[in-house]
């Protein structure tokens, strides 16, 4: 069993409070043992079973797609055996065909960095504004520990994008969902800022804007009165581009994290967790998340 | 006779062309008491016809913003980020002007009509002009680089 020791970026996990505590800036905030934490680094160490499954019916799959490549070249909407995402065709929906997923390699995520942190907040428009209990985080460093053995890891926490989402299940206007390439989001237009999802998500990764707010990113509305999280960074994906956390962390920092889509057999992430021992936060829940974690 | 039907005749189309005139100016741009001012976009003429438009614009937004969050449909022509970078009204500043400015562009006739909109709440009510300064700079720098590869050129003959 692993233990949340501490902090970085931000955001503690006091499983009894109801808000995001922590701040963004706050590093190293001692939470070694004391109580109430631990919820969100549970379950991990257990053995893989999310490696990709080499069934009869993924088998099946994968001579589907490439005969449908075959047959209609150019129809498709992605590519089959790409590593990462290609642009979909603005005037198309997105289709369950793919499922991004990112896995992300906590060996290869340096203890005082928080590129994606500052990446994310940066893209999205979120920061710190000097109110730690209520300020906004889609995506935060924590340290986990082995209550065993005493080592620790570091990682970036975020909406995990679930496969059945007890954030969506919750919600009673359908603001929270799931898109059909399995990226959950927050209908803004819909979410009347009950915080239902807040309290369901297991991973904390929820946050409620408190405040009005000014002079957003055009490509991510944020207001008052409605509940946000990690959006995959869907306004890249659809055009075929990275999240900022995973072009950063890349570019810049360890490479610790992989995007990609984790229905296709042959992208770089699905022969990852094919070839290595992956680890599903929370895997208990049974939730089947799409952020999966190696080396915790 | 004939010099004076000559002058009534051209007297009364000078009449008509003025009525003409005067007819054709828009209400809109008046800048009267009576009427709110609406800047004018870029380009010859929005995405659909001006009429249309002011009929039917937020059932055309509404319609695209559950196409573009559900199902990831980013298609340009009815998306509030055109509309907002066609229609943006530039301050004193150089900036363009926020929702709270009653010269922006939606603010105008919201006001006049006194119907609220709660789109900027969370929606950027002006162009991310960020962007437009990164493109400018890389412009640039591609423009010094290429003065600089000129030069060196020279410098090699």
């Amino acid at each position: 069993m692993t233990d949340l020791v501490e902090n970085e970026g931000g955001g503690c996990c006091s499983a009894n409070n109801g808000t995001t505590s922590g701040t963004t800036s706050g590093t190293g905030s001692a939470l070694a043992g004391s109580s109430g934490c631990g919820s969100a680094g549970g379950g991990c160490g257990c053995a893989s079973q999310d490696a990709m499954p080499q069934t009869r019916r993924g088998f099946m799959k994968a001579g589907a797609a490439l005969a449908m490549t075959t047959l209609a070249p150019g129809v498709t909407l992605y590519s089959f055996g790409a590593g990462q995402a290609e642009a979909k065709p603005a005037d198309q929906a997105v289709t369950s065909k793919v499922r991004w997923g990112m896995l992300i390699d906590a060996s290869k995520c340096d203890d005082g960095c928080t590129k994606c942190v500052t990446a994310c907040s940066t893209e999205n428009g979120w920061s710190d504004t000097g109110n730690p209990l209520t300020d906004a985080q889609w995506i935060r460093k924590v340290t986990v520990r082995d209550r065993d053995q005493g080592k620790e890891t570091t990682l970036p926490m975020m909406c995990l994008h679930c496969a059945e989402p007890p954030c969506v299940d919750v919600c009673p206007t359908g603001a929270s969902f799931k898109r059909a390439d399995g990226i959950v989001l927050v209908n803004k237009h819909t979410c009347i800022g009950c915080r239902y999802c807040m309290m369901a998500c297991p991973y904390k990764a929820r946050s409620f804007i408190h405040e009005p707010l000014e002079d957003q990113k055009e490509y991510s509305p944020r207001g008052k009165g409605t509940v946000e999280s990690c959006t995959l960074c869907v306004h890249r994906v659809d055009e075929g581009r990275l999240p900022a956390c995973v072009e950063t962390c890349n570019a810049s920092a360890g490479g610790a994290m992989t995007f990609g889509d984790l229905n296709d057999p042959n992208s770089e992430i699905s022969q990852r967790m094919a070839k290595f021992v992956t680890t599903e936060v929370r895997a208990d829940l049974g939730l089947n998340t799409g952020v999966r974690y190696q080396n915790i | 006779m004939n010099l004076w039907r000559t002058t009534r005749c051209a007297a009364l189309t000078a009449l008509l062309l003025l009525v003409g005139v005067c007819a054709s100016v828009p209400v809109s741009a008046g800048g009267g008491a009576l009427t709110p001012t609406i800047a004018k976009g870029k380009g010859d003429k929005c995405v659909a016809p001006t009429e249309y438009m002011r009929r039917n614009h937020m059932d055309l937004l509404d319609h695209q913003r559950d196409d573009t969050v559900i199902d990831g449909i980013r298609t340009e022509r009815f998306s509030l980020k055109g509309c907002v970078s066609c229609h943006a009204v530039k301050g004193e500043d150089g900036r363009a002007v926020t929702v709270k400015d009653e010269r922006h562009f939606c603010a105008s006739c919201h006001l006049y009509a006194a119907v609220n909109m709660d789109c900027f709440d969370c929606h950027a009510s002006r162009p991310d002009e960020a962007k437009k300064l990164g493109a400018l700079r890389k412009k640039s720098h591609a423009r010094d680089m290429a003065v600089l590869k000129d030069y060196l050129k020279g410098a090699e003959r």
